[in-house]
This record gives structure tokens, sequence and C-alpha cells, in this order.
């Protein structure tokens, strides 16, 4: 394949029950890059994963991952890409009916004919990557929230998959845990010469790795640079969020009446 | 006045068109499970791991259930031949309630509650803790791998746990009529055996539960799989499992014993 | 829960499912003792069959030797014809006599053979007149109303 892009979104646009979910978005992932998409919480950043998962299908535009139009596929064309596809679920999605070892092994026993011996190895060799080879007998309820959030990154490449999806892989993590997801997502997309979309609010870490970001508001993307240009970017939402502030563009208070004719109302009833 | 009555009638009419809905969607659930079992199938294990946690661990609750409905059975029907003078058919009384009727609606009710919810729970919680998806999105079908084999292992477990419930009734009869009233041993069980048929009562109360442990755990699967991913969800889900199954098995049982047992 | 544990378990709990429906059939239901083997068919006609029903019981000499498989209206001599399937094993002389009984006071009603002594015994399919219809409670007590009528009158 020589295309450069591995993902590339046109003019997508979703619609849920009448609701507005995505409008007019357009992004662009190359090989080998970490890509960011970020924004606040409730702004469509996990519907577009779903929709180049293919899990969702847009209502008007296209997803084309590795020169595929996704929701074009039938349902074996759907099974090969996602074997090329690996997944982290926000909170690891780890299956609990079994062990650590087992969850990794899954894909592996579901969609190759390996042997026991060499998936043993396989799976040994995913949870080194991520530190965790000697928890391999554990079960998932077992494992604190940092742990998990690894084993579901060893499983998300345990097919070396060429595109990996993180749904908010840094939400409720201590800071020592944030730190290695970080660099481990860096470190495995670089050695898997994949790429990686992140879907995050955190801005500290994933601006420390990722390569390109896509800031997305209310559906439709407001701006888009490397991490440098977003931290000199001038456009105030973008600002608000790099910079933490409480009030901007995104408003401090919900919708609501005036505060002072609320306050005349209940002072009026109750005399 | 009249705006309320409209009201309620609309409410009324939506609610009914919901349920029917729901139906339609759960009925299609049906054909998608049935179009998944080949996985069932080629991967046994998965189905005997699911007749483990359904049928294996529902034998103490439904052992015990039909030893006392049983002995109740013995109890009151000797109560009520000893005033036709008929004591000697209490055999006949107990064999025939439980193997007809009592076995296989009981057992399918026990299982409901006790199998049925924690199948609905499992489910609930996988697609809670996205579970499900994180299974789709490594291109295994989560019907197949997950709702399949739950589905089968309840349909296999309910003729299996009805049947023992019956034997163990009949067992209880046998103990509170013979050994603790003193009904004639001989004619307890010479005068079952000349009544009960094999074919008219036996076999259609398995093939009663049958049909019942299909109800069920269709039931429970689409409950589980169809549940709001959030607590309340889960825990209403469940609920729902229950008392739809429960009443699904009481019309069910009434349509099938009117076309079993009545008429020459 | 090891893979072999958990197959133990299921293996066990299927045995003893299927023994419990082993001994609903057999002990508790008539599994044993229906015949499978070879039956002949004979009819019998009847003014009245009472509450005679289809799987009622053929017997002689009180042993079961048969089932009942069908009843029917002549509709030229309104008579109830019930056809009749007997046990291959046993054969019994054309004048037997074929009647009604009930089993107890308040029982089920039940086809009873009294043997006669005719060396030519049954053909299959034959259609037997010879025959006591059921009792039927109200004529038996009109009839003895009618008799202690009569009785009355001869004593005046």
């Amino acid at each position: 394949m020589s295309q450069e892009s591995l993902v590339e979104i046109r003019d997508l646009n979703f619609t849920y029950d009448s609701r507005p979910v995505l409008t007019g978005i357009n992004m662009t992932i190359p090989r080998g890059k970490v890509v960011a998409v970020m924004g606040i919480s409730g702004c469509g950043k996990t519907t577009t994963l779903r929709l180049i998962g293919g899990q969702l299908k847009p209502t008007s535009g296209e997803v084309r991952v590795g020169g595929q139009v996704v929701h074009e596929l039938d349902a074996d064309g759907l099974y090969d890409l996602r074997r090329r596809m690996g997944m982290l679920f926000q909170f690891g999605a780890l299956f609990t009916d079994m062990s650590v070892f087992d969850n990794i092994a899954f894909q592996m026993r579901e969609h190759t004919d390996l042997p026991e011996t060499m998936i043993r190895d396989l799976v040994l060799m995913k949870l080194h990557a991520v530190g965790l080879r000697g928890a391999h007998d554990l079960m998932p309820t077992e494992l604190s929230g940092g742990m998990a959030r690894r084993v579901a990154l060893a499983r998300a490449i345990a097919l070396d998959p060429m595109l990996i999806m993180y749904d908010e892989p840094f939400a409720g993590l201590d800071p020592i845990s944030l730190s290695i997801v970080g660099e481990l997502i860096r470190k495995l997309t670089d050695a898997l010469g994949a790429s990686s979309i992140v879907v995050t609010h955190d801005v500290q870490e994933s601006l420390k790795i990722v390569d390109y970001v896509y800031f997305v508001s209310e559906g439709k993307i407001v701006a888009e640079g490397t991490a440098e240009e977003m931290k000199h970017s001038t456009v105030p939402y973008v600002h608000q969020f790099i910079w933490g502030e409480a009030d901007g563009p995104v408003a401090f208070q919900y919708p609501a009446r005036p505060y002072g004719e609320e306050l005349m109302e209940r002072a009026a009833r109750r005399g | 006045m009249d705006n309320g009555l409209t009201r309620v009638l609309r409410q009324l009419g939506a609610q009914f068109s919901s349920r029917i809905w729901r139906l339609g969607y759960a009925s299609r659930f049906f054909l998608a499970i049935m179009l998944h079992s080949g996985t069932s199938l080629r991967r046994i294990h998965l189905t005997i791991r699911e007749v483990y946690f359904t049928g294996v661990l529902s034998l103490i609750i439904i052992l015990v259930s039909g030893l006392f409905v049983g002995m109740v059975l013995g109890l009151q029907g000797y109560d009520t031949l000893a005033r036709y003078g008929s004591t000697e058919a209490l055999g006949v009384l107990v064999a025939l309630s439980l193997v007809r009727e009592l076995g296989p609606v009981v057992s399918a009710l026990l299982f409901a509650s006790r199998a049925g919810s924690a199948i609905t729970a499992e489910i609930g919680m996988m697609k809670a803790t996205e579970q499900l998806s994180a299974m789709e999105m490594m291109a295994v079908d989560p019907i197949a791998r997950v709702v399949a084999p739950r589905f089968w292992g309840g349909v296999i477990s309910m003729p299996l746990l009805a049947a023992l419930f019956s034997a163990m009734g009949v067992f209880g009869g046998y103990l509170v009529g013979v050994q603790l009233i003193g009904v004639d041993e001989g004619s307890f069980w010479s005068q079952m055996q000349a009544s009960v048929d094999f074919r008219e009562d036996v076999l259609n109360g398995v093939i009663k539960s049958f049909v019942f442990g299909i109800i069920v755990s269709w039931v429970a699967v689409f409950e589980g799989y169809d549940a709001e991913p959030t607590a309340e969800g889960v825990s209403g889900a469940t609920t729902r499992t229950v008392v739809t199954s429960s009443l699904a098995i009481l019309a069910a049982d009434f349509i099938l014993t009117a076309f079993m047992f009545t008429g020459t | 829960m090891s893979r072999t544990t958990l197959d133990l378990w299921v293996g066990f709990f299927v045995a003893v499912g299927l023994g419990a429906l082993l001994f609903l059939a057999l002990k508790v239901g008539n599994l044993a003792s229906s015949s499978s083997g070879e039956t002949y068919t004979i009819s019998a006609e009847f003014d009245n069959i009472g509450g005679l029903k289809v799987r009622g019981a053929v017997k002689s000499a009180g042993v079961v030797v048969g089932r009942v498989t069908n009843i029917q209206l002549d509709s030229q001599s309104f008579n109830a014809v019930v056809t009749l399937n007997i046990d291959a094993r046993y054969k019994f002389p054309r004048d037997t006599f074929v009647t009604i009984n009930t089993s107890g006071l308040l029982g089920e009603q039940y086809i009873g053979f009294k043997a006669g002594g005719d060396p030519e015994t049954w053909k299959p399919g034959a259609l037997i007149k010879k025959t006591q219809s059921a009792v039927v409670l109200e004529e038996l007590i009109s009839k003895f109303m009618f008799n202690k009528a009569a009785e009355d009158d001869g004593k005046k």
C-alpha cells in the first residue's frame, strides 16, 4: 500500500435520534503517527472511533481505512478490517470471567490456528512490553486501575494491528500510571509501525506524545495542528481547553434563567 | 375530564405499541441466536460451561423445593382423599400433579428467578462495562460467543431440572404418605404405575419443560443484551426477566395444558 | 474452576437428570408394562358405552390384555362401535362375553372379557355384537322405581 494516510475521513456527518452529533468532519491519520482527538466530554470524540471501527454507520460522508470505505464493507470485509485494528476501551473492558493471560490470548485463539505453545510465548511477550509479565495468572478483578489499563493495552496489540484506537486511555489514572501509559502508547506505535488515534481530554500527557491534534467542539473540528501549534493557538476554545480556564467559549454556568430573576421569584413566593 | 381520558388512552396505546415493538425486536433477536448457534455446537465447551452455571448450580434449590412440594402434596392429598375413602390413590394424585403440572411449572419459575436473573445480570454487566463492544471490535460476534451458549445451556438444563423436581416430589410424597402416614406402599406405587402414562403424562411434562426452557432462556438473554448500560438498567432488566418469564410460563402452561390434557 | 472439574459436574448433572427421567418413565409411569409387541384389532358394538374412554383398559380376569383405541357411533344402527387393540399373545373364544365394567364404585370404566368355551377364536377385525352395555345410573333408578311401583300395585 503506497498510500500515505491510513485513515481518511471526508465530510462526515452523523446524526443520532435527529440530534446532530458530528458535522462536516475532515480528518487524516497518516501512517506511523500518533494523532489526538481532543474536546470536552460529549462532543463526539468516541463516536468518531466507533465510526472508524464500523460499529456505527455515517449519516453522510465517508470513512476510509486502508483505502476501503468502512460502511460499505460486507461482514467478511469488516471481520478482516477489525482483525487489523486494536482498541483500548475506556477503563479497559477486560473480560472479567477469564484471566489476564486468557484475555490477551483471546484474539489469538479466535482468529489464528497457532499452537498453544506459540500463543503462550506471544502473550508473555505482549505482557512484557507493558511490564506485566508476572501478572499473567491474575484475574481482572485483582488488578489495580493502572494495571488493568496496561493489560487492556497489551490486549489491543495482541495481533500487531496497523491501527490502534484509544478511548480515554488516561481517565482516572494516578500520575505514575499516566506517564507509563503515555510512554507505552508512543513506544508501541513506533515499534509496530502502526497509527494511533487517541481520544482524550488529558492535555498534559497527550501533548507530550502526539504528533498531531484535532480539536472537536459540538461536533465540529474547530482547530488542528501539531502539539506545539496548539499550545500557541489563538482559537478561544483551544486556549481555554489547553490552559484549563474556568470560563470562556465553554461557559461556566449551565444555561439558566437570569440569576436575579430566579432569586426575585423565590422571594416573591415566600413573601 | 375529556383531556385526562385521552391522555390516559394515549399513554396506554403508547405502552401497548412499545411492547409490541419490543416483542418484534426480541423475535429478531431470537432468530439471530438461532443463526449464530453454530459456535455453541462447534465449541461445545462454551455450552457445557453454561449448563454448569444454570443447571448444576440450580440443583440444590430444585431438589429441595421438589422434595417439599411432594411432601405437601402427600399431606394435602391424603387429607382430601380420606374424605372419599380413596387414600390408595395418593400415589396417583402426587405423581400426576407433579409430572403434568407442578414439576415443569414450579421448576421453571424457580429456574427463571435463579438462573434467568443471573444470566441477565451477567450479560447486562458485560454490556455496561463495554466487554460486548470490545468483543465486537475484536471481530468476535458477541451473540455467537456470549449469548447463544447461555441460551442453549438454559434450554438443556430446564427439562433435566423439571424431571429431577418431579422425581424428588414423588419421593417426598412417598415419604409422607407411606412412611409417615401409613398408606399402603404396594397400592401407592401400583396405582401410580397404572394411571400415569408415559406418553400422555411424562412425555407431555417433558415437552412443557422444554418449551419453558426456551421461554426463560430467551427472555433472560434478551433482557441482558438490551439492558441500559447502567446499574439501574441492569437491575431493571433482571427484574423484568423474572416477571416476564414467570408470566409467559404460566400463560404457556395454560395453552399447552389445553392442547395436551383435554379432549379425548 | 478447572475444565475437568466443570465437565465432571455437568456430566453428573446430565446423568442424574436423565436418571430422574428414567425413574419417572419406568417406576412412576407405565413405560415398562405398555405393550410394544404385536397386537390385533377387533370391534365391539354397544347400546351404551357409558363413561368408557379411549385408552381405557381391556381386562380379562382382571389382567390388562389390551386398550380401547377408538369409539364411534354407527349412523345406521345408532349403536356405539368400540375398536380394541388386543395383545397378540391372547386369543379369545368366539363366544366370549364383552361387558363394560366400572372399577370400584366411582372408578373408571373398562372393557371386561369373560371367556366362553368355543374352540374357535376371534379373527382379527371381527365385530362382536354379543355385548352388555354399561350400566347407566338413571336407567337403574327409573327401573327400580318402576319395579317398586309395580310391586305396590301388585300388593294392593
